[in-house]
C-alpha cells in the first residue's frame, strides 16, 4: 500500500465554529496509481489534499491517521512533517502560477531550496535540466525571472521543481484550471509521463472537471461536502457510476456528439449543506432522489465489488 | 533601462525649474517689499538721501527691471552660483554661508538616514518574527515615529545634556577646542554630534521598523512563501525571501521620507544651536534676511533631486522585476 | 510622514465574498457573509488597537474641546509670577512660562489648534488627493499622464522646504493659511496611493460586470467602487491629519506658526529661546510635545486597527 488514509477529520476553525471540510474520509492508493479527486467547489477535495501535507494556519487536525509507504505521516505536526516534504510528499498547488518568489532566478530559487533542504544542487542540475525539457523547457529558464516566464511555463516549472526529488506521492491541486484546454492536455499528459518515468509514484489529482481526469486516472474519488461517495476505476465512474450523486454528476457532464434538442443537460437540484453545522448522516440526503428514512444515518464507506467503494444504503445493498 | 531613467531626468529637470520659478516668485507675490525691510533696518533720517539709497538697492537687486527680465537675470546668476547676498550676514554671500553650513547638516542627515534605514528594517524584520516582540517593539515604534523630532531633541538635551551632563548642550564643538585634524578635536567634534545624531536617528528607526514589519507579514502571506513551506523549506530561508522582497519598497519609502528628515534635521539643529542649514535658516527667519532662505531652499531642492535619482538608479538594480520589465522581457 | 505608512501601496485585500488564494478553501465562503456594516461593526469593537486610539483621541479632543472653557488665564496674559511650577494656585494647573504665562491656557488653545489644523490641512490633502488620485485611476490615458506627471513633481520637491519659504515671506499668517497650504502641499502621496487603488479596483469583475449592465459613470462610482474606496479613505485621512499636526508644529517651531496665538510648536519654540531648558522649567516644554505625540501616535495605532477590521486577512495576526 503506497497511501491509507484512516477516518481523518480536519476542520477549519472560524469565529463562527468549526467548518468541518474533511469529516471521516478513509481511502487507499496503491503504489502507482493516479487517483482523481473530484467534486464540487467547497466540497472539501483541496482541504483533503492539504491537510495531507501542510495544514494552513486555519485548519485544525481532528483526528484520524495517514500512512505513506507504511511509515505513518504526522500531518499534525508541523514541524516533524518537514522531513517528509518534498522528499517523500509532495504538491503542485493550485497558485502554481505565482508561487515562484519573483525577485529570484529560477535556478537560483531551486539551488537555494535543495540546499535548504540537504540536497545538493550540483549533483541534481543535470537531472533537473533534463526534465524541464522533457517538458518542452530549456535550460534557458535557469537564468529567468519567474515574470519572464508565461503562466503554462511557470506551472510546468513549479511541476518540475516539486517532483525533483522524486516524491512517493504527489499532489496536483487543480492544476488544470487556469489553462486552455490544449494545454490542460499537455498537462494532464505530462503527469501521467511522471508517473511512468518513477518520477513519482503515485498521485492525488484534485480537479473538478471529470474530463481531464478520464484522461488520466486510474481511479476516481468523488467527494460530496466532506464525506467520501464512491470511488471506483474511471471508466466505472464514467460510465456506470453507482452512488446517486455520482450518477448526477456524470449525467451533468455535456457528451461530445450528443445536441441538445436530443438530450438536455440535467443538474442536480439544491445546493450543497453548509459545512458549519452540516447535516446528520448521509449529506446527499436532501438532493438525493433515492433518499429513506435510514439515510439519517451516515453510511459507511465500504466495497461493494472488488475496487469499488461507495457510500449509500440503497446501492450497496 | 536608459528610457526609464531618462523619463525621471526629465521629470527632475522639470521639477527644478518648477522649484526655482517658485523660489524667485514668491518674494513677488507676497505682501511687503524686501528694500524697504532693509530701509526701515538702517534708519535713514533724510528723505532725499533715503531716496538715494532705495533706487540704489532697487537697482542692485535688479527691482526696477520688468519681471521677466528678473526671472531672467535669477536663472543667469543661478548658473554662475550667485545666491545673493545676506542681509543679516552682510557682506557674506549666501553661497559661502551655505557651503560652510552644510557639511555639518550632512553629517548629520547621512549618517542618520542611512543607519536608521538599515537598523529600523532589521527590527521590523525581528519584531516580525516573533510575537513577544512584536508585542513590545510595536507600540515602541509607533509612539517613535509619532515623536515630533523637535520635542524628541529637547528631552534628550534636557536629560542628557542639561540634567545628567552626559553630552554638550549644543554647537559643533566646544568654544575653547583648538581647530584642526588632532584627535582631541575630532572626538569633541563628535561628542558634540551625538546627540542630534541620535535624535534624528532615534525617530526615524521607529518608522522603518513599523513599515518594514507590515511589509514582512504581508510577504509571509504570499504564494510563494506558502509554496516554500509546502516543500519543507526551513523558516529561514521563507524569511530570508520575505525580507529582501520587503526591502524593495523601502527604498522606494526612502526617496519619499527624505522631506519629513529634513525637516527634523533643521529643528533638531535649531535646538542644539547646531552650525548647519536649520540653524542658519532660522537666523534668517528670525530677521528676514531673504535671500538665504531662498539660497538654502534651492540647496534643499537640488539635494533632494540628486538624492532621488540615486535612489531610482538603486532601486532599478535591485529589483530584476523592474528592470525586466523595461527590457520588454515576456515569453 | 510616517515612513511606516508610505509603503502602504499594496492593492486592497479581497473583500469579504470573493475568493481568496493560497490555502484557503472555497469551503469558507460558506462561512463569511457578504461584509454588512454589522460584521464590521463587530470586529470593530473587539479590535484593541482600534478601541485604544479611538478613546485616547477622543479623550484629546474632549481635552481640547473643554480645556480653553474651563482655563483660568488668557493665553497670552502676562498675569502670573514668573515660572511657577505646576500647582493649584490661582488655577496655574501646569505653571507657568518664564514671563508669567498660564502653560494650561496656552496648552489646551494649541491643543484646540492642533486638531483645526490636522482635521483642514488633512482634509484639504485628502480631497485633492482624491480628485487627483481618482481621475488619474479612473480615467487613464492622457488624462493619467498628465496628471501623474504634476503629482510626481509636486511630490519630489520637499514640501517642508517650500512651505518654509512661503510662510517666510508672510507677514501675518493665520491657522486657516497654514492648514490650507499644509493641504495642498502634502496631497501627492495620497493621490499616488488612491491611483492604485482605483487601477486595481476598476479592473476587478465587478466593475466590469455592472458596465456590462449598463449602469451610467457616476453610478459605477458611486454604488461600485465607493464603498470599497471608502474604508481607504478613511485611513488615508488618518494619516493626513497626523502628517498635518506634525508639520504644523515644526514651522511653527521655526517661528513661521500663526500669529496672535499660541500653539503647541510655538511654546515649545519659546520655551528654548527662553532658556527653559536650563532652567528646568519642564512644564513647558514637556507637555505641548507629548500631546502631540499622543495625538499622532494613537491616530496611527488606530489606523492600524482599521487595517485589521477592513482587510479580513490581517486578522490573523
Amino acid at each position: 500500500m503506497s497511501l491509507a488514509v484512516d477516518d481523518l477529520q480536519v476542520y477549519y476553525r472560524t469565529l463562527h465554529g468549526d467548518v468541518r471540510a474533511v469529516d471521516g474520509v478513509t481511502f487507499d492508493l496503491a503504489d502507482g496509481e493516479i487517483m482523481g479527486l473530484a467534486g464540487e467547489s467547497g466540497c472539501g477535495k483541496s482541504s483533503l489534499g492539504h491537510s495531507l501535507i501542510y495544514l494552513t494556519g486555519r485548519m485544525k487536525y481532528i483526528g484520524g491517521t495517514v500512512d505513506l509507504d507504511g511509515a505513518p505521516l504526522p500531518i499534525w505536526d508541523f514541524e516533524a512533517m518537514n522531513e517528509h516534504r518534498f522528499k517523500r510528499i509532495s504538491v503542485i498547488p493550485q497558485y502554481a502560477m505565482s508561487a515562484l518568489n519573483p525577485t529570484r532566478k529560477i535556478g537560483r530559487l531551486t539551488a537555494e531550496l535543495l540546499r535548504s533542504r540537504g540536497v545538493s544542487y550540483r549533483d541534481n542540475v543535470k537531472e533537473f535540466v533534463r526534465r524541464l525539457e522533457l517538458v518542452g523547457l530549456t535550460d534557458e529558464v535557469l537564468e529567468m525571472y519567474p515574470m519572464e516566464l508565461s503562466g503554462g511555463m511557470k506551472q510546468r516549472t513549479v511541476m518540475v521543481i516539486s517532483t525533483l526529488l522524486n516524491p512517493s506521492l504527489l499532489i496536483a491541486d487543480e492544476i488544470t484550471s487556469a489553462l486552455d484546454v490544449s494545454t490542460q492536455k499537455a498537462v494532464a499528459e505530462m503527469l501521467v509521463e511522471f508517473r511512468d518515468r518513477g518520477f513519482v509514484k503515485s498521485m492525488i489529482v484534485i480537479t473538478h472537471d471529470i474530463s481531464i481526469l478520464s484522461q488520466v486516472a486510474d481511479t476516481i474519488l468523488v467527494m460530496y461536502a466532506g464525506h467520501l461517495a464512491e470511488k471506483a476505476p474511471t471508466s466505472v465512474i464514467i460510465n456506470s457510476p453507482q452512488h446517486p450523486y455520482t450518477k448526477r454528476l456524470i449525467s451533468s457532464l455535456p457528451e461530445v456528439g450528443v445536441r441538445y434538442a436530443e438530450k438536455r443537460l440535467t443538474g442536480i437540484p439544491g445546493v450543497p449543506p453548509r459545512l458549519l453545522d452540516p447535516p446528520k448522516g448521509c449529506r446527499f440526503r436532501d438532493r438525493c432522489p433515492i433518499a429513506t428514512a435510514k439515510c439519517l444515518e451516515r453510511p459507511p464507506f465500504r466495497e461493494t465489488e472488488s475496487g469499488h467503494e461507495l457510500a449509500c444504503w440503497e446501492v450497496a445493498a | 533601462m536608459t528610457r526609464y531613467l531618462l523619463r525621471k531626468f526629465f521629470i527632475y529637470c522639470l521639477t527644478f525649474v518648477a522649484a526655482v520659478t517658485i523660489d524667485w516668485s514668491i518674494p513677488h507675490l507676497m505682501p511687503g517689499n524686501p528694500v524697504l525691510t532693509l530701509m526701515g533696518r538702517i534708519q535713514i533720517q533724510d528723505p532725499q538721501v533715503a531716496q538715494h539709497v532705495y533706487a540704489n538697492y532697487m537697482r542692485s537687486f535688479n527691482l526696477d527691471l520688468p519681471l521677466w527680465k528678473q526671472y531672467y537675470y535669477f536663472w543667469v546668476s543661478l548658473v554662475h552660483g550667485d545666491l545673493g547676498t545676506s542681509i543679516l550676514q552682510f557682506p557674506s554671500p549666501v553661497s559661502s554661508i551655505i557651503l560652510h553650513a552644510a557639511p555639518y547638516t550632512l553629517g548629520l542627515l547621512v549618517p542618520a538616514i542611512l543607519l536608521s534605514w538599515y537598523v529600523g528594517n532589521k527590527l521590523g524584520a525581528l519584531a516580525a518574527r516573533r510575537k513577544v516582540l512584536d508585542n513590545t517593539l510595536l507600540p515602541f515604534g509607533y509612539m517613535l515615529t509619532a515623536t515630533p523630532y523637535m520635542w524628541f531633541s529637547i528631552v534628550l538635551v534636557w536629560v542628557f545634556a542639561i540634567t545628567l551632563h552626559l553630552a554638550p548642550v549644543g554647537f559643533a564643538y566646544s568654544p575653547t577646542a583648538i581647530r584642526g585634524f588632532n584627535t582631541t578635536f575630532i572626538f569633541d567634534l563628535l561628542h558634540h554630534w551625538l546627540l542630534p545624531f541620535l535624535s534624528l536617528f532615534l525617530v526615524a528607526c521607529g518608522g522603518w521598523a513599523i513599515g518594514m514589519r507590515n511589509l514582512i507579514i504581508y510577504e509571509l502571506e504570499s504564494d510563494y512563501a506558502h509554496y516554500l513551506e509546502a516543500l519543507g523549506a526551513p523558516r529561514r530561508l521563507v524569511r530570508k525571501y520575505a525580507f529582501r522582497n520587503a526591502l524593495l519598497p523601502q527604498v522606494t519609502g526612502l526617496a519619499l521620507a527624505l522631506g519629513a528628515v529634513i525637516a527634523g534635521a533643521l529643528v533638531t539643529e535649531i535646538v542644539f544651536s547646531y552650525p548647519g542649514l536649520g540653524y542658519q535658516i532660522y537666523r534668517a527667519i528670525t530677521n528676514e534676511d531673504y535671500f538665504v532662505i531662498q539660497g538654502i531652499f534651492l540647496f534643499i531642492i537640488v539635494g533632494v533631486l540628486i538624492a532621488n535619482f540615486i535612489i531610482d538608479i538603486v532601486y532599478v538594480i535591485v529589483d530584476p522585476r523592474t528592470r525586466i520589465g523595461m527590457e520588454g522581457g515576456q515569453a | 510622514m510616517s515612513t511606516a505608512d508610505r509603503t502602504r501601496e499594496r492593492p486592497l485585500a479581497p473583500t469579504a465574498g470573493e475568493v481568496a488564494t493560497a490555502g484557503e478553501d472555497p469551503v469558507l465562503d460558506e462561512v463569511r457573509p457578504l461584509s454588512g456594516v454589522r460584521e464590521t461593526l463587530y470586529f470593530a469593537f473587539r479590535n484593541k488597537k482600534l478601541v485604544f486610539g479611538l478613546v485616547v483621541t477622543t479623550a484629546m479632543l474632549a481635552f481640547a474641546i473643554v480645556g480653553p472653557l474651563i482655563a483660568r488665564h488668557p493665553p497670552l496674559a502676562f498675569g502670573g509670577r514668573l515660572g511657577w511650577a505646576p500647582t493649584t494656585r490661582e488655577g496655574y494647573w501646569f505653571g507657568t512660562t518664564l514671563l508669567g504665562q498660564d502653560v494650561f491656557a496656552q496648552f489646551v488653545t494649541g491643543l484646540r489648534l492642533a486638531f483645526i489644523v490636522g482635521a483642514l490641512g488633512g482634509g484639504i490633502a485628502a480631497v485633492m488627493g482624491m480628485l487627483v488620485g481618482f481621475t488619474a485611476g479612473y480615467r487613464g490615458g492622457i488624462v493619467d499622464e498628465l496628471l501623474n506627471m504634476l503629482t510626481n513633481v509636486v511630490l519630489v520637491i520637499p514640501t517642508f522646504a517650500l512651505l518654509l519659504v512661503i510662510a517666510a515671506y508672510l507677514n501675518v499668517r493665520s491657522i486657516a493659511t497654514e492648514a490650507i497650504f499644509i493641504g495642498l502641499t502634502s496631497w501627492p502621496w495620497a493621490a499616488r496611493a488612491l491611483r492604485a487603488q482605483t487601477f486595481s479596483l476598476t479592473s476587478r469583475d465587478f466593475v466590469s460586470l455592472a458596465r456590462l449592465s449598463g449602469s451610467g459613470s457616476s453610478k459605477i462610482i458611486f454604488k461600485e467602487i465607493a464603498p470599497n474606496m471608502s474604508s481607504y479613505l478613511v485611513m488615508m485621512f488618518i494619516l493626513l491629519f497626523g502628517n498635518a499636526v506634525l508639520i504644523a508644529a515644526t514651522l511653527d517651531f521655526i517661528g513661521l506658526g500663526p500669529s496672535n496665538t499660541i500653539s503647541l510648536g510655538m511654546m515649545m519654540q519659546l520655551s528654548v529661546q527662553n532658556a527653559a531648558l536650563q532652567l528646568h522649567l519642564w512644564w513647558w516644554f514637556v507637555p505641548p510635545g507629548l500631546a502631540l505625540m499622543t495625538i499622532v501616535g494613537s491616530l496611527y495605532v488606530m489606523n492600524v486597527g482599521l487595517d485589521e477590521v477592513f482587510n479580513p486577512r490581517l486578522r490573523n495576526m
